[in-house]
């Protein structure tokens, strides 16, 4: 059984097919992109997968369970076991602490861990600021926070919209070598991206255009590793 | 971790707290001022309205009713009380309640220049020595204390000089020419005697048409030596409840244990029966003006205090309603964060109320303070005296902040409620 699997996905806004007609699957330790133009859909898929919203039209099964039927108060709990969620503006509490930040996410999963965050914080090379307020971290540094925070809790998938959308390509890269250290943990991880070269280091990607499944491509040479060689000759110019 | 989180609104959003703390003692503080008088005014009223003289009135058992509207002339048996029997008014079982009496006799006599006048015989400042070894000094010097004297003093029974002094109404000494301190010579029904005048009053009434002498001078003037036509008891009364206006009507129809405590009580109804049961043949009532008035305006108070309370209320709900959605808007991404890593509603809205009612204990302990201080001005301002604390008003006040602040908080935690993170998060890209 795949862990995820979306069948014949409509999301419809008035007249505005959001998503027409989306289906897909995602195996266990699958590390899939999803690109597409603004607009195109992908928050709105995202969205549905994270159990934060409910398609028109269609099943999405997460570990076999129907998740376009559930009500709200088992989506919260669908979405706390099993979900890890990365967004584009990071999202951190503003006046708690780094470490506060991913105790945060198992306080309302279960019972903070002071040592277990501060080992989360570690894994994503941030143990030094562990006491840092957000506003005393780089744009780079708050992500990877959210990154140990979106991990804490063992999800079985993570899912980050356009988690390199606000970070330079320092910054970018870091975030894309720990998503490659997750996926030799065999974390799945979903990422949405504008960004090619973010698209390209997954093993899928998949395009949208207009709410629809526009195509699919499989990354043959896959290694995890990001390729800045078109960017670095660009930049001069830039 | 649910305490740190409280922490740091608290502390992030000091000044939206801190504003609605002010809101909510500013309701508070009016809410325990308005309910501490409130609780506290109906002796304070009693005290008051002592003052405009006298709440219960001693009269004949054959009334004198007939007497005053016809003016029946002649000594029937049963028609005055007897002078002898006023000090036992001071040992009846609420005798610590009765701050105050006098007796009184009227009649008629005639005046150098031919007019008829009514001179009235009463106490001025009657010494007594009581049973109990006090000593009372009663008469209408404190039970009219709203005269004002125009001329010369009041009459001072102790230090009386001339055997026959009296006090004369304005409106009559300026129709005669008489000043303080002049004689005037009066005819009475049995004697005539020269009355040494000590005062003019201003009592703005038919007293001012009047001429007032001590007792045993009246009655030497009428011929009714030792005898009264009525009394004027002021005493401090509990405000009357059922059970005492089933026992005025008919002190039989209680039972036992109730005229017990009918008995026991202050009662208006209670002290006057006890009044009757010493004054021979007398009839004791309460003043019906005095009484009503002085309910009506306690019910008129009382019903202006809960208004402004409710209106004060009302304010502080609608204030906080709007500081507190103001204050879930401006963390609306930070709550879709909470929902969107998995807490539930409950746990949201806990937290938000949790801060919000620390505020408001906060807000509710400095408003009971600073109300329980704006009491004490209207005491001393309105009644001339201090508000005591009734236990009461703490509860009821902590009551009503839990529901104002409850009330106000509904529509932001119904926000809260409807808020869904995909909205909140994924905005602004
Ligand atoms: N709550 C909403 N109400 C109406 N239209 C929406 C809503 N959310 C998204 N849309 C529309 O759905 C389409 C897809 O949006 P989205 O999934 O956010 O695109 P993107 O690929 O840029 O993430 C857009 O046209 C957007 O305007
Ligand atoms: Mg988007």
């Amino acid at each position: 059984m795949s862990l995820l699997e979306l069948r014949n996905i409509y999301k419809i806004y008035g007249d505005l097919h959001a998503l027409d007609d989306v289906s897909l699957t995602v195996e266990k330790g699958e590390w899939v992109s999803i690109m597409g133009p603004s607009g195109s859909g992908k928050s709105t898929m995202m969205n549905i997968i994270g159990c934060m919203d409910k398609p028109t039209k269609g099943e999405v099964l997460l570990d076999g369970v129907n998740i376009a039927k559930e009500s709200a108060k088992n989506l919260t709990g669908i979405r706390r076991d099993k979900i890890g969620l990365i967004f584009q503006q990071f999202h951190l509490v503003n006046y708690l602490t780094a470490v506060e930040n991913v105790m945060l996410a198992q306080y309302y999963h279960s019972m903070p861990d002071e040592k277990e965050a501060l080992e989360a914080l570690d894994r994503v090379g941030l143990a030094d600021r562990a006491k840092h307020l957000p506003s005393q971290l780089s744009g780079g540094e708050q992500q990877r926070v959210c990154v140990a925070r979106a991990l804490i809790n063992y999800p079985e998938i993570i899912l980050a919209d356009e988690p390199t959308g606000n970070l330079d390509e320092a910054n970018e890269e870091i975030v894309v070598d720990l998503f490659h250290k997750l996926h030799n943990e065999g974390t799945t991880l979903i990422v949405v991206t504008h960004d090619p070269e973010v698209a390209e280091v997954a093993q899928r990607t998949l395009v949208l255009r207009n709410g629809k499944l526009h195509k699919e491509v499989i990354n043959q040479n896959f290694t995890g590793k990001i390729q800045f060689e078109d960017r670095q000759e660009v930049q001069p110019h830039a | 971790m649910f305490l740190r989180m409280i922490r740091g609104t608290l502390l992030r959003q000091w000044k939206k707290m801190l504003m609605i703390a002010f809101t909510i003692a500013l309701g508070a503080s009016l809410a325990s001022a308005m309910l501490s008088v409130m609780l506290d005014v109906g002796d304070k009223m009693n005290q008051e309205l002592k003052t405009y003289g006298a709440n219960i009135t001693v009269v004949p058992k054959a009334s004198s009713v007939l007497n005053d509207l016809y003016d029946v002339e002649g000594d029937t048996s049963g028609t005055y009380l007897r002078e002898d029997e006023l000090g036992k008014i001071k040992t009846i079982f609420w005798a610590f309640n009765i701050v105050d009496y006098a007796p009184f006799v009227s009649t008629q006599a005639d005046l150098p220049d031919g007019s008829e006048v009514k001179l009235t015989g009463s106490w001025f400042n009657h010494h007594m020595e009581l049973p109990t070894g006090e000593t009372l000094d009663a008469g209408i010097c404190s039970m009219r204390s709203w005269w004002e004297i125009t001329d010369g003093t009041w009459l001072d029974e102790q230090t009386m000089t001339e055997e026959h002094s009296a006090m004369i109404g304005a409106a009559l000494a300026e129709r005669l020419g008489i000043h303080a301190g002049d004689t005037l010579h009066v005819d009475g029904t049995e004697a005539a005697l020269d009355l040494h005048i000590v005062g003019v009053y201003d009592a703005g009434g038919d007293e001012d048409e009047q001429i007032y002498a001590p007792l045993h001078t009246t009655q030497t003037l009428a011929g009714l030596d030792g005898k009264i036509d009525s009394i004027e008891v002021s005493a401090l009364t509990t405000p009357d409840n059922e059970l005492a206006e089933r026992a005025a009507k008919d002190p039989s129809s209680l039972t036992v244990s109730q005229y017990e405590i009918w008995y026991c009580t202050a009662y208006a109804s209670s002290i006057c029966y006890q009044i009757q049961e010493v004054i021979t043949d007398s009839v004791a009532a309460p003043v019906r003006q005095v009484a009503d008035s002085e309910g009506a305006i306690l019910e008129k108070t009382q019903l202006l205090m809960i208004l402004i309370t409710i209106l004060s209320l009302i304010g502080a709900a609608l204030g906080i309603c709007n500081l507190v959605t103001a204050s879930v808007m401006e963390r609306s991404s930070e709550i879709g964060l909470m929902k969107a890593i998995g807490a539930q509603n409950g746990a949201v809205s806990g937290l938000v109320l949790t801060e919000i009612f620390l505020t408001a204990i906060f807000g509710g302990v400095l408003g009971f303070f600073a109300g329980f201080g704006f009491a004490q001005i209207i005491g001393h301002t309105v009644f001339g005296s201090a508000i005591s604390l009734k236990p009461m008003v703490i509860p009821i006040t902590a009551v009503l902040v839990v529901l104002v602040t409850l009330a106000g908080s509904i529509p932001a935690i119904r926000m809260l409620l409807r808020l869904r993170p995909a909205e909140v998060l994924h905005g602004g890209h």
